[in-house]
């Protein structure tokens, strides 16, 4: 037996994943599917000589993130859908002052308070802007727990590489089930240089200020286009993964928890000789248009599968030419599509 | 090989305890697991569940919509996963919370006294275990001892004293189990 | 020839944006003064607010964050749990303070988060041209009560500093006036004890300062000042309304 594999749940992978890259803060607020996050750094963290803050609420647990991220400490913080809407301001302001920080969303059935099943539902509020103001912000969603705890160890790099807020967008699936983990040593997928913008006190330096608000005439078209720089460059940073596309007839786009169950059904069908193939953006912004386009558009048809009414779709959509050839297979609320549906569902387009 | 089994119950009854050991079992076997739970507002009384896969492959797909196998140890869970049981699936029913019959003519039904035998073993609380150990003798999926072994790792050092009736408990229902293996 | 009166090191020569006859000029450079005082510039943090001192960066010559709006409680625990050896304080207007971020404040505060609040009530909000703030008084006059709160209507002023004084967290809170030159070296006094106590490691500290708002009053500075003694001291008492701060020393020596 490997002696290095961990049975842990997607949540605690989560947190234990950002212990090992560094993180040193964490505050959050209670709320189902994710409080085995808060609840592994509340022991765990102390352990590392971090901080773990249980704040009086999202707000408070965002700019919390915001306040250690600007003394140069790896800080985080996670939610589930409800909370990750009132974080929405702490993000925006995190984008604006350039202060990196990562926000982990385990979506939950909404809108409102919804139910706690794992959802899909926040798709266009994380890769479309989520709060207020022109602002991009790397989103990450893995589609297993060893892959989760990778793209959390990235979603640092990522964020102090670009100084960005970056959000790794799972779900309840996910963070509730366990799978088994062989941690690997992190290591930084980025070069990353000193932080030489940090407030720590101006000693022996001239005094600096983060901040926002830029009134003067053009100051803050002028952040704007240089935010828009650093989105460019952001935009390179695309993963996908492909699954059987290359001479795929039906392609099916999947991300997350459905990437995999797709996957799944893809064998069943390969198994009967349909010739399915998988597209599964894990940045969900950047997204992969490219990979999108060049197996959507060989394919005869493409079947978007996601756990809401159709966001992604959308995404899908801009990137296949003929968006005549989409479709679309969505459970929301919490339900969730199996294999044996997913197969159903190939079976009856590609007849 | 891949074994898809759910265990399901109330809340209070180790249905998610059952199906973590087994997981750590299967680890210890070098095979893949996923271990996905219910989950709710209730910390005791209530639907309680889990799916286990267990593969030599990696597991794609962590939920099990036609379970093979349903371990039903109450009322509660039984009446809920009953119908989604696969064509011709086992049953394992603890005899002594569930009165009713099946109503799946098609099923193979394995039934045990499982609380009963907890409460004779002097803790109810390991029905659990019994059920575990039943599948295990009837399945043949994971080894009695990869279990035994993962009773140890799993357990706190709070309720180490309390590995020795769990292990008679999963010893007792194995017994059940592969005496049963034949049948059906 | 001697120089009897210089700009604080801690203050940048340049001029704030603030209207004649504002109370915000003077808090600063009674901060900047007691900062110089304990030498402690070249580690402290601001945090500036969103409303009229949200540009404070502009004016402090030390490190200063701008915090979303009513959040720098929450901004400077962060800050003081990552670097414990740093002087970090807020400085937050009435509506930053006591209307959306009232969470945030009382919180920190009840965490006794070892920080330093300066809390400025002008009992309006002055950026947004003088809208109704939660300190605003009965029947005082604003663009959002134009015939004078309501308290019907609009409730009663909040009386933050007592409502501090009453958790446990909190070791020193006092409010304070900028009405005559006493009461500015009183103010300057307890913003040097509140900064003090930070120091040494005695827990959260409070100043709440009566700022006189002259423009959006509608009065001319001197009326603002005779306002603030004549309408506001008699509603928020001047005074301390907490002090365990010999206490918390004792405490930490022993």
């Amino acid at each position: 037996m490997n002696k290095n594999k961990r049975l842990i749940s997607g949540n605690e992978a989560i947190a234990e994943a950002a212990i090992m890259a560094g993180c040193r803060f964490y505050a959050g607020y209670p709320i189902t599917p994710q409080n085995q996050i808060p609840e592994y750094m509340s022991w765990r963290m102390p352990e590392v000589n971090g901080v773990f803050l249980q704040a009086e609420s999202e707000l408070a647990a965002i700019n919390m993130v915001f306040g250690a991220s600007l003394t140069g400490t790896r800080a985080m913080t996670s939610s589930s859908s409800p909370g990750i809407s009132l974080k929405q301001e702490g993000i925006s302001y995190m984008a604006g002052c350039e202060l990196p920080g990562v926000i982990v969303n385990i979506q939950r059935g909404g809108p409102g308070l919804g139910n706690i099943q794992g959802s899909q539902a926040d798709y266009f509020q994380a890769t479309k802007g989520g709060g207020h103001g022109d602002y991009r912000m790397p989103v990450l969603a893995p589609s297993t727990i060893p892959e989760a705890a990778e793209l959390m160890m990235a979603a640092f790099d990522y964020a102090d590489f670009y100084r960005t807020p970056v959000l790794l967008l799972s779900d309840g699936i996910l963070g509730q089930m366990m799978e088994a983990v062989e941690f690997k040593e992190y290591k930084p997928i980025k070069k990353l240089v000193k932080k030489d913008w940090i407030l720590d006190g101006a000693r022996n330096r001239v005094p600096r200020s983060i901040f926002s608000l830029m009134t003067a005439p053009g100051a803050l078209e002028k952040h704007n286009w240089k935010l828009l720089e650093k989105f460019s460059k952001m935009e390179k940073e695309v993963l996908s993964e492909t699954y059987l596309a290359e001479d795929a007839e039906i392609l099916v786009c999947a991300y997350g928890i459905m990437g995999r169950i797709g996957k799944a059904a893809i064998q069943m069908a390969r198994k009967e000789g349909i010739k399915a193939g998988l597209f599964r953006p894990i940045t969900l912004w950047p997204f992969d248009s490219k990979t999108a386009s060049l197996y959507g558009s060989k394919a005869k048809k493409v079947l978007v599968v996601e756990q809401n009414l159709g966001q992604m779709v959308e995404d899908i959509k801009l990137a296949v030419e003929d968006s005549k050839k989409v479709f679309f297979h969505g459970r929301p609320g919490g339900g969730v599509a199996s294999k044996e549906d997913l197969f159903e569902k190939i079976k009856e387009l590609i007849k | 090989m891949e074994a898809n089994l759910i265990i399901c119950g109330s809340g209070g009854q180790g249905v998610l305890l059952a199906g973590t050991v087994l997981c750590h079992a299967a680890i210890k076997e070098n095979k893949n697991v996923t271990w996905l739970p219910s989950y709710g507002a209730e910390k005791r009384g209530g639907l309680s569940y889990c799916a286990v896969v267990i593969s030599t492959e990696p597991i794609l797909s962590p939920l099990i919509s036609r379970p093979p196998v349903i371990i039903a140890l109450d009322n509660i869970g039984f009446d809920f996963y009953e119908h989604t049981l696969a064509d011709k699936g086992l049953i394992i029913l603890n005899t002594t919370l569930i009165g009713r019959e099946t109503k799946r003519k098609d099923a193979e039904v394995l039934k045990v006294p499982i609380t009963q035998i907890a409460r004779d073993l002097g803790n109810v609380r390991i029905a659990n275990m019994v059920a575990l150990g039943v599948y295990l003798g009837k399945s043949g999926v994971i080894m009695l001892e990869s279990v035994i072994a993962a009773l140890d790792s799993v357990a706190s050092s709070k309720y180490k004293d309390l590995i020795l009736i769990n292990r008679q408990a999963l010893e007792k229902g194995f017994e059940i189990g592969v005496q049963n293996k034949k049948r059906g | 020839m001697k120089p009897v009166y210089l700009k604080p090191e801690s203050l940048k020569d340049v001029v704030t944006s603030y209207c004649p006859g504002c109370g915000h000029g003077l808090v600063h450079r009674l901060i900047a003064e007691v900062i110089d005082e304990l030498k402690v510039r070249e580690k402290t943090i601001g945090i500036a607010p969103v409303g009229c001192a949200v540009y404070a960066y502009d004016y402090f010559n030390f490190d200063v964050a701008e915090a979303p709006h009513g959040r720098p409680p929450a901004v400077a625990t962060a800050i003081k749990r990552c670097l414990p050896d740093r002087i970090v304080f807020t400085y937050q207007g009435d509506g930053d303070l006591a209307s959306i971020g009232t969470n945030e404040i009382i919180h920190a505060a009840n965490r006794g988060e070892n920080i330093t609040v300066i809390f400025i009530n002008n009992a309006n909000y002055g950026m947004t041209g003088g809208q109704m703030a939660p300190t605003t008084l009965p029947g005082m006059r604003t663009t959002t009560t134009q015939k004078g709160r309501d308290s019907k209507l609009h409730g009663f002023p909040l009386r933050v500093s007592e409502l501090l004084a009453t958790l446990e967290g909190t070791v020193y809170i006092e409010r304070v006036s900028l009405i005559d030159p006493a009461n500015v070296i009183k103010t300057k006094k307890a913003i040097k004890k509140a900064f003090s106590n930070q120091l040494t490691g005695t827990g959260f500290s409070f100043v709440e300062v009566l700022s006189p708002c002259p423009v959006n009053w509608g009065l001319k500075p001197l009326e603002a000042l005779k306002f603030v003694k004549d309408q506001m001291i008699p509603y928020f008492k001047l005074g301390i309304l907490k002090d365990k701060t010999e206490e918390m020393k004792k405490e930490k020596g022993a």
